[in-house]
């Protein structure tokens, strides 16, 4: 099969999608930019013109609520923000109205809605520009939230989006962006709400989400040398969860990391422990363990970075503590 | 300064160009807002409706003049205090009734309440109970009808409070840059929930908050039903035909608190004298005395059409308590 990176294959999905689909429209600060947005929005405006491609203000929670509106309305949109940071700003928009539209009215009136953020982790950005909120939109009752971490996800997980009669946040990761893989030329979806084993293994499950899931496979070849075999679970969904994959790993291994680019605290990798410790109690070998960010704001310096930010390394040492080898 | 604006009778030759029929029919509706707020004041201090019901007694003019010029394609978003807005664009009034008793008969099934009614049926897809929520969604709305060429509109109404989100300046920025068929209705009804106009904004002529974005707008009486219905008419077609929005500030009063049945006068938000001013100057009876001096309707016609009005209403009553609660 063809090889591309996970840029372009977003970007396909665009030229593809909006030339099916009249009423996909891609709404944000920077989609005709050069480089906010990598090479993901290349010839969209070339091709499909300021109508539907759409360069906006600073006016995150205003721009938010125009996509919202529009949906309402009928069309398709893509909200992009190009740094998921300034997603606060349209909380209100996105949690307030898309989130809770369709229950609010009675189930009569759906927004099909897909709001694109993407995560700057590192490059010495500090706090502000460089944060993993995705945990934040899975809180909050009536949005959907993916996390794919391969160009194949990356492709098939934006069409699902965009065809969901619901408000999807799509999440990804510029560190994903040069990353190749198999990716069919035509349109296809990844359906959200399932995940998918990368790895067999017996030892122990390590549950991965968007680029923690590469660190989780490296992790998992160097354990193997180290004679413990890891089962690697990408979770592609964050919000519902796959339960079924999830707990049938976990059944058969007995024991759990998760591997999260969020907080700790009240994040994806919280949600999985307690939805494993609601239902699979009785299988655990061994305590389950998160990797994830601290719960402090993220640092400038490259020297800090490299102690805020958990890698493979971690993976393995939190594995071997569970597993109880050395 | 406000009563030369608000205060004065409506003059005969504000009907030129209105046909008869339309101005009863408006006249009707403002009857049927009118008499729906008080009955539902009722029923809030009767303690059978329990949500929380901003009502929209006093302010009727606005949602009937503006949605005179509209067609059901056309979209109307709406606030906290919706009920006006909805039966001024058609929504059903049982459905309504049946929302505000929480019952599955109810236009939101019983899941939204008085804050949130809706009407897909008629162009009514929602109204949010977050100040200036449904203000970038209107514009989300306008853009949708631009980029398919559609010649709609779409109509955010909100409070003076509104104008003090930063959302609202968001929207009337993209709006205006993209020349949106938006119509933004701004209704000044002198207090945000407790607080005087004057203590929340430093420029009270909040009409010229949407110049700076060169948006067409203009500070109107709220109370003339037929002011409101030229100007907002007026700004619909340069909206149809493609020449952008417009804000409509249109200055209007709420006779009970900002929310529930009571009239804020013993809890020492406002004068009573004040109050008394404004319901003299009701836009109801404005409208009513010039039908009746113009001869368009008789003081009987009058009667009979309040009388038709409460047993609908009342019907309505009976059918929302009739209707069972929802399962889900």
């Amino acid at each position: 099969m063809r090889r591309i990176t996970f840029a372009q294959a977003i970007n396909e999905t665009f030229h593809q999608m909006m030339e099916r689909d009249k009423s996909l429209f891609l709404i944000g600060q920077g989609v005709t930019s050069p480089w906010y947005v990598g090479t993901t929005t290349v010839g969209l405006y070339e091709r499909f013109g300021d109508g539907r491609v759409i360069d906006t203000p600073v006016s995150e929670n205003g721009i938010t609520g125009a996509a919202v509106g529009a949906a309402i309305a009928g069309m398709r949109p893509v909200v992009m923000h190009p740094r998921m940071d300034f997603m606060y700003l349209a909380m209100d928009q996105i949690i307030n109205h898309a989130g809770n539209w369709r229950y609010m009215f009675g189930d009569q009136v759906s927004v099909p809605l897909t709001v694109w953020g993407i995560i700057n982790r590192g490059g010495e950005q500090a706090a502000q520009h460089s944060q993993a909120i995705h945990s934040m939109f899975a809180h909050a009752p009536g949005l959907k939230v993916v996390m794919p971490g391969t160009p194949y996800d990356a492709k098939g997980l934006l069409v699902s989006s965009i065809y969901d009669d619901d408000p999807v946040i799509f999440v990804d990761d510029r560190w994903l962006y040069s990353i190749e893989g198999d990716v069919p030329e035509e349109i296809y979806t990844v359906p959200i709400g399932k995940g998918v084993v990368r790895k067999e293994g017996d030892d122990i499950t390590v549950a991965a989400t968007s680029y923690m899931v590469h660190e989780a496979s490296k992790a998992a070849l160097s354990l193997k040398e180290q004679g413990i075999d890891a089962e690697v679970l990408d979770l592609r969904t964050i919000k519902p969860i796959d339960e079924g994959l999830l707990f049938d790993s976990v059944r058969k291994t007995g024991r759990l990391v998760i591997a999260d680019g969020g907080w700790k605290t009240c994040g994806v990798a919280a949600e999985v422990s307690a939805l494993v410790s609601e239902n699979c109690f009785e299988y655990l070998k061994a305590p389950v363990v998160r990797v994830t960010l601290p719960d402090t704001p993220a640092p400038a310096s490259s020297a800090l970075e490299k102690k805020y930010y958990p890698g493979a390394g971690d993976i393995v040492r939190a594995v071997k503590n569970v597993v109880g080898r050395r | 300064m406000i009563s030369e604006i608000c205060g004065t009778l409506i003059k005969k030759e504000q009907i030129k160009g209105i046909s008869e029929t339309r101005i009863k029919s408006m006249y009707e509706r403002m009857v049927l807002l009118r008499l729906v707020e008080e009955k539902v004041a009722d029923l809030v201090s009767q303690k059978r409706v329990f949500c929380p019901c901003h009502l929209y007694e006093g302010q009727e003019a606005v949602a009937v003049g503006v949605c005179e010029s509209l067609v059901k394609e056309d979209y109307v978003f709406s606030t906290h205090r919706s009920h006006g807005h909805y039966l001024a664009k058609g929504g059903d009034l049982k459905a309504m009734i049946a929302e505000l008793f929480g019952r599955g008969t109810g236009c939101s099934k019983g899941r939204g309440g008085s804050m949130h009614l809706v009407a897909t049926d008629i162009g009514f897809p929602g109204s949010s109970a977050i100040v200036a929520g449904t203000i970038p969604i209107s514009v989300g709305a306008a853009l949708s009808f631009s980029i398919r060429c559609k010649r709609n509109v779409s109509v955010a109404f909100f409070g003076d409070g509104a104008a003090n989100e930063g959302v609202f300046y968001e929207s009337l920025n993209f709006a205006s840059l993209r020349k949106l068929p938006v119509i933004f209705i701004c209704e000044n009804n002198f207090y945000t929930t407790h607080m005087p106009v004057s203590a929340m904004h430093a420029d009270t002529d909040l009409f010229r908050k949407a110049g700076v974005f060169n948006i067409y707008s203009i500070r109107i009486d709220g109370n003339n039903v037929l002011e409101v219905f030229k100007t907002a008419k007026e700004a619909i077609e340069r909206a149809r035909n493609g020449d952008g929005p417009a804000l409509i500030e249109c200055l209007t009063y709420r006779w009970r608190g900002h929310v529930g049945p009571n009239y804020d006068i013993d809890k020492g938000l406002r004068e009573k004298a004040e109050l008394e001013w404004w319901m003299k100057n009701c836009p109801v009876k404005r409208i009513e005395r010039l039908l009746v001096e113009e001869g368009i309707l008789s003081a009987s016609e009058i009667g009979h059409t309040k009388e038709r009005i409460m047993d609908e209403i009342e019907e309505a009553v009976s059918f929302a308590e009739r209707s069972p609660f929802p399962e889900r």
